[in-house]
């Protein structure tokens, strides 16, 4: 299997042209194996998983504010409006797919400069920040799910491990997609600015085309593994969440730290004895 | 770059006698089978070497893609196979269809016209010779185009729907059988499927490196022509270099259907300006219902190149075109203007 496609250019150099277009199908093969072997130990990973507390325990907690669900399903619409005309016409779909892809494009990078600006000055960015502590935690909840190690690692804040490593890939790969997809808009026309293919050597642009294709089909899985955890019966409070805005206090104290995350309400009676017992890191 | 060889590279040469086992050749070897019809456009990518097919499929002993027949509703079902010197001389072309035989007699030679095929004409790839030179450009999967830079040689490019690939359908029939709004014949695996001349034709937008809706698996069967504009008031001009075995530079089809001195019904189609032939949409809207004049025919004229985005070398297919517009409505050129005149502001 070849990772890129080269070709020679008038000059009879060797350069990169694209990613090969079977990474595309690779991409969402990992994916797909990647949900079957989590079917597979779905059980096993919910039976080290604390049990939720029937009962009352406050009504609800914000887990996401109307901006920031805004924020989710623009770039999710935009993320999967992407994807699609990104890829579909390279498996043999073929529509006019390029205004399409990037507008969408300038739309999921004006909902993300506003992300960043939301989740800086009017969030805590600690919370989505990967720490060395936090690897710590993860790997001692791998270990305790494999019947290993001295126990369960501490309850995650706002967001669990696993989370935040999807954030961090999704940023990166993201970034790496964006970034080289504003320099292509040199070489279409676009209102945006004045076409200039020749900004770049043909050879720098074979890398800025490879690095928008690995970035894209790194999303490719990354989006497929994310919308496998979103219709999971068992994340479905999580995935409601983006749409309402509020996880079940209930839910909050069993996989929540509240030392960690306090809520906007605050904790209206203590952990009952189980929801104290440290919880499995939620999601993919 | 491409190198031009004395020898094609070998390949497996299979010769079906009908279209299903046509249809199942190509469908069997995918990617790595050619459609052979005429073969004019073929020989040159094999003996440049830039189209390395392993199978090819000759076409050509296959008797139900070839001759010229009526249609259910008055028209012709022309096989794509038909060649074109029998497109040109087929009375029944002639008779409902002048337009068509006048751009058939257009393309190329005697020679070629013997060898070539309706369908060969109308699939035949783009002769953008940077592309054409095995050049990596964004029609051979590369993502570049060579023909619009600041040095380019672009004189025969396009001025309309340039999307990243700034190539022209090089088809002279396409042109009429788009005028008259004539629609293709595919045979495929899942059977027929009849697409409009103005979808078969693909831009740049949809599709970067094919021209036409064809996928690797299916055959054009034939074209057919409905009854529209059987007998219409025609009208086709190629303008080119020289004239013979060129290429159009620029090409315009019209059909008119009259309600007395009035156009009931226009079309026009541009050929050798844009990825597709293009049907001049808003030249159309301003002949409808109007009596053929001077005036009605520069408005159509200016209407047809709105939009136009002329390249480094090409801004003289601007006023081109809109001269052929005009001839295009008023049946030929004006008393004393020639040819050249075609080319004027």
């Amino acid at each position: 299997m070849e990772l890129f496609q080269r070709a020679s250019n008038p000059w009879g150099q060797e350069i990169l042209t694209h990613i090969d277009w079977s990474l595309f199908w690779w991409a969402l093969g990992v994916g797909v194996v990647f949900a079957a072997i989590h079917l597979f130990l779905r059980r096993r990973l919910r039976a080290s998983e604390p049990a939720v507390v029937a009962g009352d325990h406050g009504g609800t907690v914000v887990r996401h504010t109307g901006a920031a669900r805004m924020f989710h399903w623009v770039m999710a619409l935009s993320m999967l409006v992407l994807l699609v005309t990104g890829f579909l016409p390279q498996v043999g779909v073929q529509f006019p797919w390029l205004t399409l892809h990037w507008v969408f494009g300038f739309l999921l990078i004006a909902s993300i400069l506003f992300h960043i600006v939301h989740a800086t000055f009017f969030q805590s960015l600690r919370n989505i920040w990967i720490s060395f502590g936090d690897l710590r935690e993860w790997l001692q909840e791998v270990r305790h799910s494999m019947g290993r190690g001295p126990g369960p690692a501490r309850k995650p804040g706002k967001y669990p491990v696993d989370h935040k490593l999807y954030h961090h890939a999704v940023t990166l790969s993201g970034f790496v997609a964006m970034i080289t997809g504003v320099l292509m808009m040199f070489r279409i026309d676009s209102p945006i600015w004045p076409r200039d293919p020749y900004r770049f050597s043909d050879s720098t642009w074979g890398v800025i085309y490879v690095l928008h294709g690995l970035g894209g089909v790194v999303l490719v899985t990354l989006t497929f593994a994310h919308i496998y955890f979103a219709i999971l019966p068992e994340k479905r409070w999580i995935t409601w969440s983006m749409i309402h805005g509020k996880i079940p206090r209930k839910n909050y104290l069993a996989y929540h730290d509240p030392e960690r995350w306090p809520s906007e309400e605050g904790p209206k009676e203590e952990a009952p004895a189980a929801a104290a017992q440290p919880a499995k890191a939620q999601g993919g | 770059m491409a190198i031009i060889h004395d020898m094609m590279p070998a390949f497996e040469l299979y010769q079906p006698s009908d279209l299903d086992g046509a249809v199942q050749l190509l469908d069997r070897h995918g990617d790595d089978a050619w459609a052979l019809a005429g073969g004019l456009d073929t020989m040159d990518w094999f003996k440049d070497r830039v189209k390395r097919p392993k199978v090819v499929v000759d076409l050509n002993g296959i008797p139900e893609l070839k001759g010229v027949r009526e249609g259910a509703d008055g028209g012709l079902e022309i096989g794509a196979l038909t060649s074109l010197t029998d497109v040109v001389s087929s009375p029944q072309v002639r008779e409902k269809f002048p337009m068509l035989a006048e751009a058939a007699a257009t393309v190329a030679t005697p020679q070629i016209r013997n060898q070539g095929t309706l369908g060969g004409n109308l699939c035949q790839d783009t002769r953008c010779w940077y592309y054409r030179g095995g050049w990596p450009c964004y029609r051979a999967g590369g993502n570049i185009c060579y023909a619009d830079t600041s040095s380019s040689m672009n004189r025969e490019h396009c001025i309309f729907g340039a999307s990243r690939c700034v190539a022209v359908s090089p088809s002279d029939t396409a042109t009429a059988l788009l005028a008259l709004d004539a629609s293709m014949v595919i045979a495929g695996p899942r059977g027929e499927r009849v697409v409009p001349a103005e979808e078969f034709f693909l831009g740049p937008g949809i599709d970067i490196t094919r021209m036409t809706v064809l996928q690797p698996n299916e055959v054009l069967v034939a074209v057919r022509i409905p009854a529209t504009f059987a007998g219409a008031r025609t009208y086709f001009e190629k303008a080119r270099d020289r004239q013979s075995w060129d290429f159009a530079l620029a090409s315009v089809a019209s059909a008119f259907r009259m309600n007395g001195d009035t156009i009931a019904e226009a079309r026009i189609a541009l050929g050798a300006v844009a990825p597709t032939p293009l049907r001049a949409k808003k030249a159309e809207a301003a002949l409808r219902g109007q009596r053929i004049s001077s005036q009605v025919a520069d408005a159509a004229g200016n209407a047809a190149v709105e939009g136009a985005r002329p390249l480094r070398h090409n801004g003289y297919k601007v006023p081109l075109m809109r001269n052929l517009v005009r001839r295009a409505v008023r049946g030929g050129p004006l008393a004393g203007e020639g040819q050249d005149a075609a080319a004027g502001g």
